[in-house]
């Protein structure tokens, strides 16, 4: 048996290598080029009829699905509305990040492993958008993410590479508006902050903490809890008994599970009933409101700002309840959708039209496009990108429940 | 009364009871409404219809199989039987859905699940019946056909299905490899095309039936060579075929052998633990953890780097300090045994993971925020970045490992720890020193998996506490015991079926771990020794089944 | 043999340096806190209380663990799920459809016995399904194989409920008799946790008294004595370890019932972390037997509880509540290496697979 094996391992052998050598030669000088690609990195040639094709790269499985699958809703809304882009139909190809390092890692392999997506909507989750933002630099693709929030993906000392951008907001700007918020229209002097070990919450409470003494409160504890715990009626105990004193204000901005028991397990713990407690967006969805339930009453979120957002957003939450048969899961859609309007927007200006409708996209180009956004109208507010892809319009409100929607109160 | 007997009523509701409960699960859970879209041959059938039809279809299959052979009308009719029990409940099942709010329990009910299983007919479960009738009478019929052409039928159905499965990877490759007109004659955006499906499915099974019948494949191919020549030609071949792999594979499947490589690379390390001295590690991860940051202190360009030394330097140091830790570690567990040392062990695999994530170690190594800037491997001038140029570094770890683990498991410690592990008293009393040999096999196990951690940090350029979690330990345990405990091909086995397999059905999303919990537990069945198992273990069992017999 | 010695004495004198530092750590931590004590008498007692809380359920789950480990000397890794599906289920089939006709509230005994039921018998039913397909076919098979079997039945069951259900945290109702507390001392204490710790006892009690008086509790210690001979007294081997599953399930169904009451949501990755501890703590308190379950279960409560603040605040370690874990596990090996058979355990007999 061992001969016919090895018969056929050669002959496999063989027909794989000439088929690899056959296939490099080929994609060199196959197809010929309608027109020349002068782009610094590479163009993507969309031929006359053919989609346009983009892909996301977003957490869409385990415990974070619904803040991916939300941001992939706005993407698929974008796409809706928008039609076609200069007479080419636009195809979605929609990746999970796993949100976590690795499964950023294969999934932007598997993205830039095909020559034909011209840009990328990615990631949820900060730890996946680092190996994803250098695999997309690295093969010249341009990212746009929804939803990465951890100051150091727009740092170039730290994790930035040249076409990463991002629609969310910098950790940075929603810690210092929900500080702000505290000391000077709650009027508060004193604060803890919890996180619970994921890079997203412990950026963000590091941000508030900083915010808050900037603004000249007190942080009289910082501690944290891991994910899965229930019990958190000893950590609350503890900081209960700071050295500082009781908070004034306590501020967990983590997901929603351990978010509703730290919110309902907060009002058990002898100490703290007159703390103001304060949680953001990683808690800001229907099921975090149901979670907590009546113990939301005094309780304060805060999240990106859509209340300006005008038409476009009516028209976009009604797209939405009409496709996925609920109201926006998660915060991120809005961001996502602006995203893929401004990857549009710069597709269409930097393009170069051939015969008969053939497209031709520098790469390069693509890139310096979105980088000079200025002032595009979304409707998470008029976008304006830095030189190092932070593009959002940094307005954060607060909000609470009221009869289990989350209102806007502030500012 | 005999027909009744030979109905054999029990059985048959056995059947039909565990035939209902998978239709209705894979529909209740959200599977079918899931693969609602995703055709296998365009046009013609979905990857749904294969799920709620498919267990009738089987069910059915084994029915008649079952049935002695004078008997077939018998068979026929408990297919039919089935067939119309399940229609029955699935038709059931539908009238529940459209006429009663039940989708506020169970979530994925949707009026889009109900309009797939009703192929759209507005009237309800009526025309899902007849099919689920049609599909047992099929399985059933399929039985019935003479066996070298039902085994030809069901492989060239099996491979056209596999081709389906995959076309959306195949089409990539072949748009690459050969041109983008053949792969869209042959595959539609995401299924395989009607005709290409048809020639595909004629060609396996023809194939499959003349082979049968002896008519091919059994002359000789090739030259007459000795066994020791055909040793060289074989190695050499199999050389040649890694080296050009990547270049086969393109860069989003060599990422994925990468990972099966570093999983091969840890799993290496775990069978010398669990498969060779027979101590059951559930903190594995912890070593592949060190291994991780030590690369990343040592090499990283950001704040937290220590050293900013090269990959290569590094490499060795991260390999020894893991060892290390497996020697520091393997010390307070010598006395404890089997399910004591498991816990041990996992509780040692939290502690490493929520000490990486916590504050009390951010200044170090960046708790929650991790370590960036870990530089890829150099070679000269050249940094390995694509996944094709990776692949190689960890070619070559693998290749180091598995020669080293082949020589230890061949050489007087490695008989030491198989002593050890049939029984530690006995081998004490033969002379054999535990504490030596313990702490041998948790410092060399360790040491793999530090390589593998290593490389991983390099080849990922961030690492964070998240990606060191239980799941790992558990994933490299499953892989080398359905591979085969103790044998090496059984590994690489396991390490592309529980690591690859994922991998390339990503589109299943949330069933991935479903599907994985299945294969565990389905592979542990029919294969309670693994793929390849070594021949100790073969063994062991066999001698359970006679003890059993015997008893 | 003098080799060996060696080596011996240079483990030993390690380990004994590792006991030692570990014990210094433990005790200046509690000293200092003790000299500082940022904490009141109420603060202490609510930690106590706390702890107590937590590991009467970490003890139902461990005896699961234990009762199993008994007969088969297997870890079921998939009782976590036997702990979740009950409850999760019937939190959405029976629970949340109960309170949306307003008979919760109207009568809350009636429906909380109706949920805790349904908790149960769902438990027991997944567990008697996960025995017979995945189990006992592997009776015979090396000790690693139906360790695999668990890992994947673990797997199926969480994402099948998963699929079922949904995988977002679903809200147990509020039970408004069961909100606020009742005096106790001179401190105030949680009616859910009151409740809990009652629960708990009576149970044991009545665990307890099955195991050692009932013909089928006899039945399941003569078969975790020995198989072979069981079987010739006339004992249904088969019959009686699917007995000892139900029966760990049982108490499976009902801490799920006391952890839905107290911690008010339920979603389909609960059991997970809930297991591993209930493992932990059958171990510290000595796999294989129930009262070292029970002690296990409520030692791992009060470290977890009381641990980060006496042992770690006063060392100034930031965010010492992130290291629960790390003390939990530490107790745990220093349990060990001191008593190998944990804190209640008999020195085990060397059973072999």
């Amino acid at each position: 048996m061992s001969k016919r094996l090895l018969a056929l391992t050669a002959i496999l052998v063989a027909g794989l290598v000439l088929a690899a050598c056959g296939g490099a030669t080929g994609g060199g000088g196959g197809s010929a080029a309608a027109f020349e690609c002068t782009d610094a990195i590479g163009c993507v040639e969309v031929a006359a009829g053919a989609p346009i094709r983009i892909a996301s790269a977003l957490v869409i499985s385990g415990p974070n699905a619904d803040l991916g699958l939300d941001s992939q809703h706005g993407v698929e809304i974008a796409i809706e509305f928008k039609g076609d882009v200069l007479g080419h139909p636009v195809e979605l190809q929609a990746e999970d990040d796993g949100c976590s390092a690795e499964g950023g890692q294969t999934a932007g392999q598997k993205i830039v492993s095909d020559p034909s997506i011209v840009a990328i909507i990615g990631t949820s989750c900060s730890g996946a958008g680092v190996p994803l933002a250098q695999i997309a630099s690295d093969a010249g693709y341009a990212v746009v993410s929804p939803s990465n929030t951890a100051p150091s993906l727009t740092d170039p000392a730290q994790a930035w590479k040249p076409g990463y951008l991002r629609t969310a907001h910098n950790d940075k700007v929603q810690g210092a508006a929900m500080a702000d918020y505290a000391y000077n229209t709650l009027g508060l002097t004193t604060a803890a902050a919890i996180h619970d070990g994921d890079p997203y919450t412990e950026g963000l409470a590091n941000a508030f903490r900083e915010a808050f003494e900037a603004e000249g409160g007190t942080i009289v504890a910082f501690t944290a809890v891991n994910v899965g715990d229930t019990d958190m009626r000893p950590v609350l105990t503890s900081i209960a008994a700071s050295a500082g004193g009781a908070p004034g204000f306590l501020f967990f901005p983590v997901f929603t599970a351990e978010c509703a028991h730290l919110a309902t397990q907060a009002l058990e713990v002898a100490g703290l009933e007159n703390t103001v407690r304060g949680a953001a967006d990683g808690c800001f969805s229907a099921a975090a409101a149901e979670a907590i339930g009546s113990a939301a009453a005094g309780m304060y979120f805060s999240g990106p700002d859509l209340a300006f957002a005008g038409d476009t957003y009516a028209d976009f939450t009604a797209a939405y309840q009409a496709n996925f048969g609920s109201a926006p899961l998660s915060v991120f859609h809005a961001h996502a959708f602006d995203a893929t309007n401004m990857v549009f927007a710069c597709i269409e200006e930097v393009a170069k039209q051939g015969d008969g409708g053939a497209l031709l996209i520098g790469r390069q180009d693509l890139r310096d496009c979105l980088y000079a956004t200025s002032g595009f109208a979304g409707i998470t507010g008029s976008l304006t990108c830095n030189e190092y892809g932070d593009c959002a319009d940094p307005k954060i409100a607060v909000y609470e429940i009221q009869n289990g929607d989350y209102v806007a109160i502030w500012p | 009364m005999s027909f009744f007997k030979d109905l054999d009523l029990r059985k048959l509701g056995m059947q039909l009871l565990v035939t209902s409960i998978i239709t209705l699960s894979v529909s209740a859970i959200g599977m079918v409404e899931l693969f609602g879209g995703r055709y296998v041959i365009t046009g013609l059938f979905t990857m749904a219809q294969i799920l709620f039809l498919g267990p009738t279809a089987f069910f059915a299959y084994r029915a008649v199989r079952e049935t002695p052979g004078s008997q077939k009308w018998l068979g026929l009719l408990k297919a039919l039987l089935l067939g119309v029990s399940v229609g029955l409940v699935m038709f059931a099942f539908v009238w529940l859905a459209q006429n009663f709010n039940v989708r506020s329990i169970f979530i994925n009910i949707s009026p889009r699940l109900i309009n797939i299983l009703t192929f759209e007919h507005a009237g309800g479960g009526t025309t899902l019946l007849i099919t689920l009738i049609g599909a047992a009478l099929a399985g059933g019929a399929l039985a019935m056909v003479p066996t070298k052409l039902r085994n030809a039928l069901l492989l060239g159905a099996s491979i056209t299905l596999l081709v389906g499965l995959l076309s959306e990877i195949l089409s990539e490759r072949l748009r690459s490899l050969f041109s983008s007109q053949l792969s869209s004659a042959i595959f539609a955006s995401k299924a395989l095309l009607l005709v290409p499906a048809i020639v595909l499915f004629t060609l396996a099974s023809a194939i499959s039936f003349l082979r049968q019948s002896g008519r091919i494949g059994t002359g000789k191919i090739g030259p007459d060579l000795k066994p020791s020549q055909a040793k060289i030609v074989r190695t050499a071949l199999i050389s040649l075929f890694l080296l050009v792999l990547p270049m086969l594979l393109g860069s989003y499947l060599t990422e994925v052998t990468n990972n099966i490589g570093l999983f091969f690379l840890m799993g290496l390390g775990l069978n010398i633990v669990v498969g060779l001295a027979g101590l059951l590690d559930l903190g594995y991860v912890a070593f592949f953890a060190i291994g991780a940051y030590t690369m990343a202190a040592l090499t990283s360009t950001g704040h937290l780097g220590l050293a900013e030394m090269s990959f290569w330097v590094a490499l060795p140091i991260c390999v020894a300090v893991a060892a290390f830790a497996g020697l520091i570690l393997g010390m307070p567990v010598l006395r404890m045994r089997g399910d004591y040392l498991a816990i041990v062990t996992l509780g040692f695999g939290e502690i490493i993971r929520i000490l990486a994530l916590s504050d009390l170690m951010k200044p170090y190594i960046g708790g929650a925020q991790g370590i960036l800037n870990i530089p890829k491997p150099m070679v000269g001038e050249l940094a390995l970045i694509r996944p094709e140029q990776m692949y190689y570094v960890i070619l070559i770890g693998v290749a180091i490992a598995m020669f080293m683990s082949t020589r230890v498991r061949d050489s007087q410690i490695g008989r030491r720890w198989m002593a050890m592990r049939e029984d530690e008293d006995v081998a004490e009393a033969m002379g054999i020193n535990l504490v030596n040999t313990k702490l041998l096999a948790f410092t060399i196990g360790a040491g793999f998996s530090g390589l593998a951690g290593a490389i991983f940090a390099s080849k990922l350029g961030s690492i964070f506490p998240h990606s060191f979690n239980l799941l790992i330990s558990i994933n490299v345990l499953s892989l080398i015991i359905v591979g085969g405990l103790g044998s090496i091909p059984g590994t690489l086995v396991g390490a592309i079926i529980l690591v690859g397999l994922p991998e390339l059905l990503r589109e299943f999303a949330e069933f991935r771990w479903l599907a994985y919990g299945v294969l565990l537990v389905t592979m542990m069945l029919s294969r309670p020794e693994g793929f390849i198992p070594s021949e100790v273990i073969k063994r062991e069992l066999h001698a359970g089944d006679e003890a059993e017999q015997a008893g | 043999m003098r080799d060996r010695l060696r080596n011996l004495n240079f483990i030993d004198l390690f380990l004994w340096v590792v006991r030692a530092a570990i014990v210094a750590v433990i005790l200046v931590g509690t000293v200092k806190t003790i000299l500082s004590n940022p904490y009141t008498l109420r603060n202490w007692e609510d930690f106590i209380i706390f702890g107590i809380a937590q590991g009467s359920m970490y003890a139902l789950i461990a005896i699961g663990y234990t009762l199993v480990y008994g007969v088969l000397q297997m870890i079921n890794f998939a009782h976590g799920e036997f702990f979740m599906s009950g409850i999760f289920a019937s939190t959405s089939a029976v629970a949340i459809p109960l309170a949306r006709a307003g008979y919760l509230a109207s009568h809350p005994i009636p429906s909380l016995l109706l949920i805790a039921l349904c908790s149960i018998l769902i438990s027991i039913a997944i567990s008697l399904l996960t025995e017979r397909i995945a189990y006992r076919p592997l009776r015979h098979a090396p000790r690693l194989m139906p360790l695999i079997t668990a890992i994947g039945a673990s797997f199926f069951w969480q994402y099948y409920f998963r699929g079922l259900f949904g995988s977002q945290v679903i809200p147990f109702p509020d039970i408004p008799q069961l909100e606020g507390t009742v005096p106790f001392l001179h401190t105030q204490v949680l009616k859910s946790h009151v409740l809990v710790i009652f629960v708990t006892l009576v149970v044991l009690i009545g665990l307890n008294f099955f195991i050692s008086r009932t013909r089928p509790g006899k039945a399941i210690r003569a078969v975790a004595e020995n198989k072979d001979v069981a079987a010739l007294m006339g004992i249904n081997v088969n019959r009686t370890i699917s007995l000892t599953f139900a029966t760990g399930a049982a108490m499976a169904g009902v801490a799920g019932m006391l952890y839905a009451l107290v911690f008010h949501q339920v979603h389909f990755f609960m059991g997970f972390i809930p297991g591993i501890k209930a493992f932990t703590a059958a171990v510290l308190g000595g796999i294989g037997s129930i009262p070292g379950a029970a002690v296990g279960g409520l030692f791992l409560g009060l470290f977890e509880s009381l641990g980060p603040s006496l042992f770690l605040q006063s060392l100034g370690i930031p965010a010492f509540n992130q290291l629960k874990d790390v003390i939990a596990f530490t107790m745990l090996v220093l349990v060990l290496i001191f008593r190998p058979q944990g804190i209640v355990g008999e020195r085990l007999k060397e059973k072999k697979a």
